[in-house]
C-alpha cells in the first residue's frame, strides 16, 4: 500500500521523463505518494529513492523541507485558515476561534474521527476575500462563522466529496507527455552532463 | 467538479467593467468569460497571434528588442528590467532554462493565481515566446503547491497547447522546438526567490544560493543559465509582441512602464485586483474612482497601508498622493514589490500587526543564515509577550538592536547580513511601526494592553518552533 501501486509507478515514470535530471521530479513524486496514501510514508520515501536513484535521507532531507507534506496521517480534510495580515485585519483570528470551537480541537491537530485536520496557516494567495480558507488546497473565499459551519457540515454530510478530493490529491489533470514532446533540452543537458 | 464552484465570492469581487480609467486592460482583459481558460476561449480572443507572427516574422532577436524596448519591469518583487535581464544570458552557452515563477505567496500578493487559474493559455503563449527569445528549449512553470485549481488549469492547458502544435518538437512547423514542463513546490514561501526556486526544482531543500556567483542567467538550473521572471511578467510579454514594445512604453509611467495587477486588500469597503496603469496613485484607487475600492470601510481615517506586500516598509496617508511608480515608491523609502497593498484603519493594532508579519518571516525562514534563523524567531517572541501584556521596559531596544543585527543601519532598501533579502524583510514592519506608532508599543507594554480605540484580535497562535 505504501509503495507506489504500478499505475503509479507509470505516472512516476513518466514525471520523471520531464526532467533533465531524475531528482528533480522528487518534490512532484513525493506528492504522488501523498496523493496515493494520504500522507508521506516512510516506506513510499524508500520506494521513491529507489526510482530516482537517491538514498532514502536524500527524500527524507528534501521532504521534510515542505510543509504540505505530512508524515503521519492527516484528516480525510485539511482546512487551513490564513491568519497572516489582509486575514488578520478582517477577522481571521475569529475565525479560527470559532473553528476551533467547532471542531473540538487546536490548530495543528486532527479530529479523533479522523475526519478533519484545523491548521493556521500563512497567505494562501487570496487576501481581497478575506478571511480566506482552503480544504484541501480548494478555496473558500470570505468565510464568515456560519459558512464555516456549513462547510463543515456538507463536508460531513459528504455533499462536497465532487469538489474536494481527498487530502493529498491536487491537480486532477495531469500533464501528458504526448507525441510533440521534443526532449531538445534533456538531450542538451545529457551531453552536458558526460562530459 | 465543475470550474465555477471554486471560486465563489471573488467573482462578485473583481470588476471587469471599467476596472481601467485611463487605458486598456491587458493581461486581464479575457477575465468577464467564463471559457477565458479554455484554448477555445483564448484563442477566439486573440490567443496566440503572437505566437504565430513571431514564428514567421520575427527573428529571436527582435522579439528580444520589443521586450528591452517595452522596458517592463519584473512583477515579482525586484522590478528589474526584464529585457535586461534575458540580455545577460551568455552566449553559446547552452542548454539554458527558463523558470516561471508562480510561487506567489509573499503576504497581501494576489495576482499570480489569478493569470494563472484564469488565462493559463495567456501564460503558456509568453512563456513559448521567452523560450523563443533566449534560445532556451526547455521552461519549467514552478506553480506554488498550494494551488491546485492553477495547476489543474496550466495543466489541461499545456496537453491542449502540445496537441495543437503550440509547444512542442517544430512549433506551428517551424524550427523552433520547445518543451514545458509544469512543477510544483510543497509549501515554503522562500521557494519564491528565485535561486531557492532553483534549488526546490533540482529536487532539495529550497534554500538561497548566494549571489555571486550564482546569478541564475548565468548559473541558474543545473548550473546552466536560466532566465527566472515572475507569472505577471510573461503573462504580458504576448501582448507586447503583438503591439509592439513602444506601444506597452506609452502605457503608464515612463519610468514604469505599462499596466499593473494591484491586490487592494484589508479595511477598505470594496477589496479587489485591479489592472492599472503604472504611476496611478493609491489615493484614487482607494477613494476617487468610483469603480475601485470605494474608500476606507466605515468612513475611517488611514492608518497606515502597505504598498508593496509584507516585506514593504509601511506608508501612511502622506503617501496617498504619490503616483506608484518604481522610482517615486523607491525614493519615499518603500517599494512597489508585488503589487500588494495592505490598508489598516485608524482601529488597527498596528502592534499586532507588526507581530503577524514579522512571525510570518519567522516561520518562513529557511534557516541557513544565523541572524535571519535566530533573529525573526527573537524577534516574534519579543513582540508576541508585549502583545500579550508581558513586555518589558528594555523591549524596544530588544527588537531595534535584534534587527539592526540582521540589516545593518536599518535603511531601505536594506543591507543585509544574511544571504538572501528575506531576513532584513522581516525589519521592514518593525522598523516601520516603532518610529511611527511608538506610543503604543509604549502603552502596551506600560499597561498591558492598547490604547482606547484600538480593535484587538483574539490571537490563540502557538509559538514559532525553534530550528533545529
Ligand atoms: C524571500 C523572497 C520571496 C520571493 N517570492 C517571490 C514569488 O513568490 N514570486 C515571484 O515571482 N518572485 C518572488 N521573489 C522574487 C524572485 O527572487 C525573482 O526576483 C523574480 O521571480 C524574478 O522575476 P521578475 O524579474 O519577472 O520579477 C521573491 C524574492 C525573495 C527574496
Ligand atoms: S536570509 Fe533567512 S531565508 Fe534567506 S537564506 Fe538566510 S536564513 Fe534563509
Ligand atoms: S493574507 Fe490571507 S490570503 Fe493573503
Amino acid at each position: 500500500m505504501s509503495r507506489l501501486t504500478s499505475t503509479n509507478i507509470s505516472i512516476a515514470k513518466e514525471i520523471i521523463g520531464r526532467y533533465p535530471r531524475p531528482k528533480s521530479a522528487l518534490i512532484p513524486l513525493l506528492h504522488l505518494s501523498q496523493e496515493q496514501n494520504g500522507y508521506v510514508t516512510t516506506e513510499a520515501m524508500s520506494h521513491l529513492a529507489e526510482l530516482l536513484g537517491l538514498t532514502p535521507a536524500d527524500v527524507y532531507g528534501t521532504a521534510t523541507f515542505y510543509e504540505m507534506f505530512k508524515f503521519e496521517p492527516v484528516g480525510q480534510y485539511c482546512i487551513s485558515v490564513c491568519t497572516n495580515i489582509s486575514c488578520q485585519l478582517l477577522g481571521a483570528w475569529e475565525l479560527l476561534e470559532h473553528a476551533e470551537a467547532r471542531l473540538g480541537v487546536k490548530a495543528g491537530s486532527t479530529t479523533d474521527d479522523g475526519r478533519f485536520t484545523l491548521e493556521d496557516v500563512e497567505c494562501i494567495a487570496a487576501c481581497t476575500e478575506a478571511p480566506a480558507v482552503q480544504v484541501n488546497y480548494r478555496y473558500r473565499h470570505c468565510v464568515t462563522p456560519a459558512a464555516f459551519d456549513q462547510l463543515v457540515d456538507d463536508l460531513s454530510a459528504g455533499r462536497l466529496s465532487e469538489e474536494v478530493p481527498p487530502h493529498g490529491t491536487l491537480a486532477r489533470v495531469r500533464q501528458r507527455t504526448t507525441a510533440g514532446w521534443s526532449g531538445t533540452a534533456t538531450a542538451q543537458q545529457a551531453t552536458v552532463d558526460a562530459l | 467538479m465543475s470550474d465555477q464552484d471554486e471560486q465563489p465570492e471573488h467573482e462578485q469581487h473583481f470588476r471587469v467593467e471599467g476596472m481601467v480609467p485611463t487605458g486598456d486592460a491587458i493581461i486581464t482583459a479575457r477575465f468577464d468569460r467564463d471559457d477565458s481558460h479554455t484554448y477555445d476561449g483564448y484563442v477566439s480572443s486573440g490567443g496566440y497571434t503572437a505566437l504565430r507572427k513571431a514564428l514567421t516574422e520575427m527573428s529571436a532577436a527582435t522579439v528580444h528588442n520589443e521586450i528591452k524596448l517595452s522596458e517592463i519591469q519584473g512583477r515579482g518583487g525586484a522590478g528589474f528590467p526584464a529585457g535586461i535581464k534575458w540580455g545577460f544570458l551568455p552566449e553559446g552557452v547552452y542548454p539554458r532554462y527558463v523558470v516561471v515563477n508562480g510561487d506567489e505567496s509573499e503576504p497581501g500578493t494576489y495576482k499570480d493565481r489569478m493569470l494563472m487559474e484564469r488565462d493559463p493559455h495567456q501564460l503558456i503563449e509568453g512563456t513559448v515566446l521567452t523560450c523563443y527569445a533566449v534560445d532556451a528549449a526547455q521552461a519549467f512553470l514552478y506553480v506554488r503547491g498550494e494551488m491546485a485549481l492553477a495547476q489543474e488549469r496550466l495543466a489541461q492547458a499545456l496537453n491542449e497547447a502540445y496537441e495543437r502544435n503550440l509547444v512542442g518538437r517544430n512549433v506551428l512547423g517551424s524550427d523552433f522546438s520547445v518543451d514545458i514542463t509544469l512543477t510544483w513546490g510543497a509549501g515554503a514561501y522562500i521557494v519564491g526567490e528565485e535561486t531557492a526556486l532553483i534549488e526546490s526544482l533540482e529536487g532539495e531543500r529550497g534554500m538561497p544560493r548566494l549571489k555571486p556567483p550564482f546569478f541564475p542567467a548565468v548559473k541558474g538550473l543545473y548550473l546552466q543559465p536560466t532566465i527566472v521572471n515572475n507569472v505577471e511578467t510573461l503573462a504580458n510579454v504576448p501582448y507586447i509582441v503583438n503591439e509592439g514594445g513602444q506601444t506597452f512604453h506609452d502605457i503608464g509611467a515612463p519610468t514604469s512602464t505599462g499596466m499593473r495587477m494591484f491586490a487592494v486588500s484589508g479595511h477598505v469597503n470594496r477589496p479587489g485586483v485591479f489592472e492599472v496603469p503604472n504611476g496611478v496613485t493609491t489615493f484614487r484607487m482607494l477613494f476617487e474612482a468610483p469603480e475601485y475600492c470605494g474608500g476606507v470601510r466605515d468612513g475611517r481615517a488611514i492608518k497606515a497601508f502597505i504598498p508593496g506586500g509584507a516585506s514593504a516598509p509601511w506608508f501612511y496617508e502622506e503617501h496617498l498622493d504619490f503616483p506608484l511608480d518604481k522610482p517615486t515608491v523607491d525614493k519615499a523609502g518603500s517599494m512597489l514589490g508585488s503589487g500588494a497593498i495592505v490598508v489598516m484603519d485608524e482601529r488597527t493594532d498596528v502592534v499586532a500587526a507588526c507581530w503577524r508579519i514579522v512571525r510570518f518571516f519567522a516561520r518562513e525562514s529557511c534557516g541557513k543564515c544565523t541572524p535571519c534563523r535566530e533573529g525573526t524567531t527573537w524577534l516574534e517572541r519579543v513582540l508576541k509577550r508585549i502583545l500579550d501584556g508581558a513586555g518589558r521596559a528594555e523591549d524596544l531596544d530588544t527588537l531595534l538592536s535584534v534587527s539592526e543585527n540582521i540589516s545593518p543601519g536599518l535603511t531601505f532598501p536594506p543591507r543585509q547580513t544574511t544571504i538572501c533579502p528575506l531576513g532584513p524583510s522581516a525589519v521592514a514592519p518593525i522598523t516601520s511601526a516603532i518610529e511611527r506608532f511608538r506610543d503604543e508599543f509604549e502603552h502596551y507594554i506600560d499597561h498591558g494592553v492598547p490604547k482606547d480605540g484600538i480593535d484587538r484580535h483574539p490571537i490563540t497562535a502557538t509559538g514559532v518552533p525553534v530550528h533545529a
